[in-house]
């Protein structure tokens, strides 16, 4: 599936601001982006309920821009699941089916197969006011997967859910899209979400892709200042700190992983940056601690540190210890500066 | 609420009053709907279903329910064909000037009925129809395309429009996307909205008088005419007890059914 320069506005608002992006059959592709990025509507264009206000979209090298959602080999599973509430939980299933006139035995058969992928098989003579939410979930992708589209496009389905059944269901749908074998195209805008699934994904901003790559490319390479605030923790190094520190001007990040924190007294290893500062403040978070580190000169980083040793009140206790942090240099990364990038550029237009 | 003790008693007597003022012409209606004596006299002079049997036969009244029947169906089929597709088209597009004809299509139940009829029938006239059955039906529909029109605009604009996306998006046309998704999702809508139509079509006479013409009656002319005529009396009483029980069931019903449900 290919989109080229899509651009789509609403009266005066661009909502999606010039598109290109290719995903490849099989794939697991994720749009990441804060509410407002451009990825709900940027999906919408590829189901086929808004069209573009520029661009093409193509699907399998037919370009589908003009064509009806329902001439599109494409399936949605939509955020509230737009269950049917007078048809029973097989009736739902056998929808796509029916409207295309299979056969009534091949239709009993393919719906049983996609409940039985949903783990939902004694639930065909359900109403889905009857379901709770995850089981209006799988009937929602079992309504889906049941015609076998070449794409599947997903928006924030898990949304939803309590965060117990959302992780449940990742695993689940990362699995059922392994053995069907469709693309899936997957909208969220958990950054965790879309690190766990994908095999690649896009991170949008402001009607923009910011990045595209893998989940260990966009965490470990961010190239924005956006990507790194919104992937992960920011850890962002400017102005002052940055010469002092990184010994230039720029912007630079380094994730909170790869930070150690040592006593003054501590040397740097080859290759190491050693920098000085304080604990502000410990964030005790069950398996990690996070410590807020002052830098002496000026700025601020977070450090993660599994609790392999320490307690919660030996960690609690170090508040305000005067420590030094280390990593190693190749973990330094420089980032180009987002248009909108999240609370940054705004500070400093309204700082004179 | 601590009110005094008087409050209490005056605001319930109140109660009462404002009842029996509603309902006890009615009751003295339906009493003597029942009762032996031809003249209309209190106390009634006992008990009777002899004048249910007499208005049974009575040509006249015959004649006259089926016309009013007819036109309420028709009137009532009238509206919720063009009340649903209104409707539709003024909830789905965004169009110059939709707020206006929002406004236009519920703006005659507010006209009085002698502006709806007096003009209902210049227009007959001019344009050479016979009156009849068909003129009673067209301004009867004036009104009752009103309450199919809200009655559907209402639920439309409850409804989420994810279903009839998700239909598209699994291969429905537009048509079939209405006949499977959204009729179903609009029918007690329609149901509601069709028995208020009938109810209010059956009971009216103001736009009636002005299109029905000389041979045609309906149930409501019919009272109005056969009051003057003493010996008909009794059977006029049987005749608004029925109209009483046609009239309240399909507003009744309606209530029930349009009550806003959740499953």
């Amino acid at each position: 599936m290919r989109l080229e320069g899509i651009r789509k506005e609403y009266a005066e608002v661009e909502a999606v601001a010039g598109i290109d992006l290719e995903i490849g059959a099989g794939e697991f592709f994720s749009m990441l982006g804060p509410s407002g990025s451009g990825k709900t509507t940027t999906l919408r264009m590829i189901a086929g309920f808004e069209r573009p206000t520029q661009g093409r979209i193509l699907l399998d090298g037919r370009d589908v821009t003009a064509l009806a959602p329902f001439d599109r080999d494409v399936n949605t599973v939509f955020q509230d699941y737009a269950l049917f509430p007078h048809m029973t939980v097989a009736e739902n299933v056998a929808y796509g089916l029916v409207v295309r006139r299979v056969a009534a035995d091949e239709r009993r058969r393919r719906v049983d197969e996609a409940l039985r992928m949903v783990r939902l098989s004694d639930h065909h003579r359900r109403r889905p006011s009857q379901l709770s939410g995850g089981q209006r979930q799988r009937v929602a992708l079992a309504r889906a997967l049941v015609n076998r589209p070449r794409v599947l496009l997903l928006d924030e389905p898990l949304g939803a859910l309590d965060l117990k059944l959302r992780e449940e269901m990742q695993i689940e749908l990362k699995a059922i899209q392994q053995q069907v074998g469709i693309t899936f195209v997957y909208v969220t805008h958990d950054q965790e979400e879309a690190l766990t699934m994908s095999d690649r994904l896009a991170v949008f901003n402001a009607g923009r892709i910011e990045q595209i790559g893998t989940p260990a490319d966009v965490y470990e390479h961010p190239t924005s200042t956006f990507v790194a605030s919104f992937v992960g923790t920011s850890n962002l190094l400017t102005g002052d700190a940055a010469r002092a520190v990184i010994g230039s001007d720029g912007i630079f990040t380094v994730r909170p992983e790869k930070i150690r924190i040592a006593d003054r007294a501590a040397d740097a290893a080859v290759g190491e940056i050693a920098v000085d500062g304080t604990i502000r403040e410990v964030v005790y978070i069950g398996p990690d601690t996070r410590y807020i580190v002052s830098l002496d000169s000026g700025g601020e980083l977070v450090v993660t540190r599994q609790n392999l040793e320490t307690s919660s009140m030996e960690a609690l206790a170090t508040q305000g210890r005067p420590v030094r942090l280390l990593w190693q240099r190749r973990h330094v990364l420089s980032l180009a500066r987002s248009e909108d990038a999240v609370g940054e550029t705004e500070e400093e237009e309204t700082t004179p | 609420m601590t009110e005094s003790f008087w409050t209490r008693v005056g605001l319930r007597v109140a109660t009462w009053v404002v009842l029996a003022f509603l309902y006890v012409p009615l009751l003295i209606l339906i009493i003597y709907a029942f009762n032996p004596s031809r003249l209309q006299a209190w106390p009634p002079s006992g008990f009777t279903l002899h004048w249910f049997a007499e208005t049974a036969g009575n040509p006249g009244v015959r004649e006259a329910l089926a016309t009013s029947v007819l036109a309420g169906l028709g009137a009532t089929g009238v509206a919720l064909v063009l009340g649903t597709l209104a409707a539709l088209a003024v909830h789905r597009f965004e169009f110059f000037g939709r707020e206006t004809i929002s406004f236009l299509f519920v703006l005659p139940i507010a006209l009085p009925g002698v502006v709806t009829g007096i003009a209902l029938r210049t227009t007959f006239q001019t344009a050479g129809i016979d009156f009849g059955l068909f003129t009673i039906i067209v301004g009867h529909a004036t009104f009752c395309v009103v309450i199919a029109y809200n009655n559907v605009i209402a639920r439309l604009r409850r409804l989420p429009r994810t279903p009839e996306e998700a239909s598209a998006d699994l291969g429905a046309d537009t048509w079939t996307t209405f006949r499977r998704i959204t009729l179903p999702s609009i029918g007690t809508a329609l149901l509601s909205g069709g028995l208020l139509a009938f109810a209010l079509s059956f009971d009216e006479i103001i736009v009636t008088n002005f299109t029905a013409g000389p041979g045609t009656m309906t149930i409501p002319m019919w009272i109005l005419s056969a009051i003057r005529r003493p010996t008909e009396l009794p059977v006029v009483n049987v005749v608004a007890f029925v109209l009483i029980l046609v009239s309240t069931i399909p507003v009744y019903l309606a209530q029930r059914i349009g009550g806003d449900r959740t499953h």
